[in-house]
């Protein structure tokens, strides 16, 4: 282990339990519908899949450096983070209780495929009313920041819940996207899109890509008490949901949609969005990419 | 079992010596390929009693083995342990088994 690093942990490498016992205030965390009180999915034992105590997403409140913060955490390992029926109405719950409780913010730990297939209708309606209890929550004026940085990344119907919120947080190894690598090349084929190739996986969906074209607040190393310094700073740097904020928001997407126009490929996309070097993209590590947006956007 | 075609639920029980008591739930492991749950809570009684869900049919005589082997090493009494399984190996159901055990008070 390095001398410079001798705490390190992979936010990656960690469960969602222990991603919250390492993130929050020590011992702060309350769980509501804890494992033993079993509140399972319906659905996985008649297709002869094994169901899990939490239905794969943990949710309760913490404190983050003295605030009261609502949180929910996906389970990457269990069926992929998918939402299933039981897993969208914990979230949806956590978010309606925000609305009654006004805790200082609700912090996702998004790690999903999005919606859990073998739960379909069930589960796309969860992830819409997930969806909508979000926008709620923000419209009531409680901040919700969701962080990303599991192996399985942020897929599906659960990419938008992430762009829905007030601030995001990604590491250089996280991966936000709508269609996942292989949906797309399942639809489109390989020559649209080979999802073997990891780093044009990595180019198109990963975290320095939604750091330099804007679709994250902050970039991230893998290290989970850097996290846990990013959901402090977030919190810190909310700034209030008005109509111009939205119309602002409106107007970089509206640039950077005729920025990409003729773009073959994301470095084609940086580069038109007036980022220097950005060949050298996929070889830097996240504070590299920090300093080179920070001045190439000077 | 009636409905979970795909599912085999299997149940065992050992006399044990050594009283849990009290004690918040513990839950260790995960769901997914390969790997399994753990789930123990307290339970009236002297008896270990295992409750095993998994998607690997036909393993009965190599679970009880390894729950049984578990139990001789850690003799617990007034526990109910309940596992998801989706097909662990008998290494990995050992390693899950002794990792709750460490988290009792």
């Amino acid at each position: 282990m390095s001398s410079t690093l001798p705490d390190r942990v992979s936010y990656a490498e960690c469960s969602a339990r222990e991603r919250i016992a390492r993130l929050f205030d020590a011992g702060s965390f309350r769980e509501w519908l804890p494992p033993a009180m079993r509140v399972m999915s319906p659905h996985l034992a008649q297709l002869g899949v094994p169901a899990a105590f939490d239905d794969g997403v943990a949710i309760g409140e913490a404190r983050l450096a003295e605030r009261r913060v609502f949180v929910g955490a996906q389970e990457g390992e269990f069926m992929g983070g998918g939402v299933g029926e039981v897993h969208g109405a914990k979230l949806v719950g956590l978010f309606k209780r925000a609305l009654r409780d006004r805790p200082d913010a609700v912090l996702l730990l998004a790690e999903s495929g999005g919606v859990r297939l073998h739960e379909a209708n069930a589960g796309l309606i969860a992830v819409s009313e997930v969806m909508r209890a979000l926008l709620d929550t923000r419209a009531a004026g409680i901040p919700v920041i969701v962080l990303i940085g599991g192996a399985n990344g942020c897929f599906g119907g659960m990419g938008i819940v992430a762009r829905c919120a007030d601030h995001l947080v990604i590491s250089d190894i996280g991966r936000l996207a709508m269609s996942g690598p292989e949906v797309i090349e399942a639809s489109h084929g390989v020559e649209e899109f080979d999802s073997r190739d990891r780093a044009l996986v990595w180019r198109t969906t990963g975290g320095k890509h939604r750091f330099l074209v804007g679709d994250c607040d902050q970039l991230v190393e893998d290290d989970v008490q850097v996290f846990r310094a990013a959901a402090v700073r977030a919190l810190d740097a909310l700034r209030p949901l008005t109509l111009q904020s939205l119309q602002d928001e409106h107007a970089v997407l509206t640039q950077r949609l005729h920025a990409g126009e003729g773009a073959e490929d994301a470095v084609d996309l940086w580069q038109s969005l007036g980022i220097a070097h950005a060949g050298a993209v996929p070889d830097m590590n996240a504070e590299q990419v920090r300093t080179l947006r920070q001045e190439s956007l000077a | 079992m009636s409905m979970a075609a795909g599912l085999e639920t299997l149940q065992y029980s050992f006399t044990g010596s050594q009283a849990a008591g009290m004690f918040a739930p513990v839950l260790v492991g995960v769901v997914g390929s390969g790997n399994l749950e753990v789930l123990l809570e307290p339970s009236p009684g002297t008896a270990c009693r295992f409750e095993v869900q998994t998607s690997a049919r036909g393993f009965g005589s190599i679970w009880e083995a390894v729950l049984r082997d578990f139990h001789s090493r850690h003799p617990l009494a007034g526990v109910a342990v309940a596992i998801h399984d989706m097909g662990a190996t008998p290494a990995v159901v050992s390693l899950r088994l002794a990792q709750a055990a460490a988290a009792l008070p």
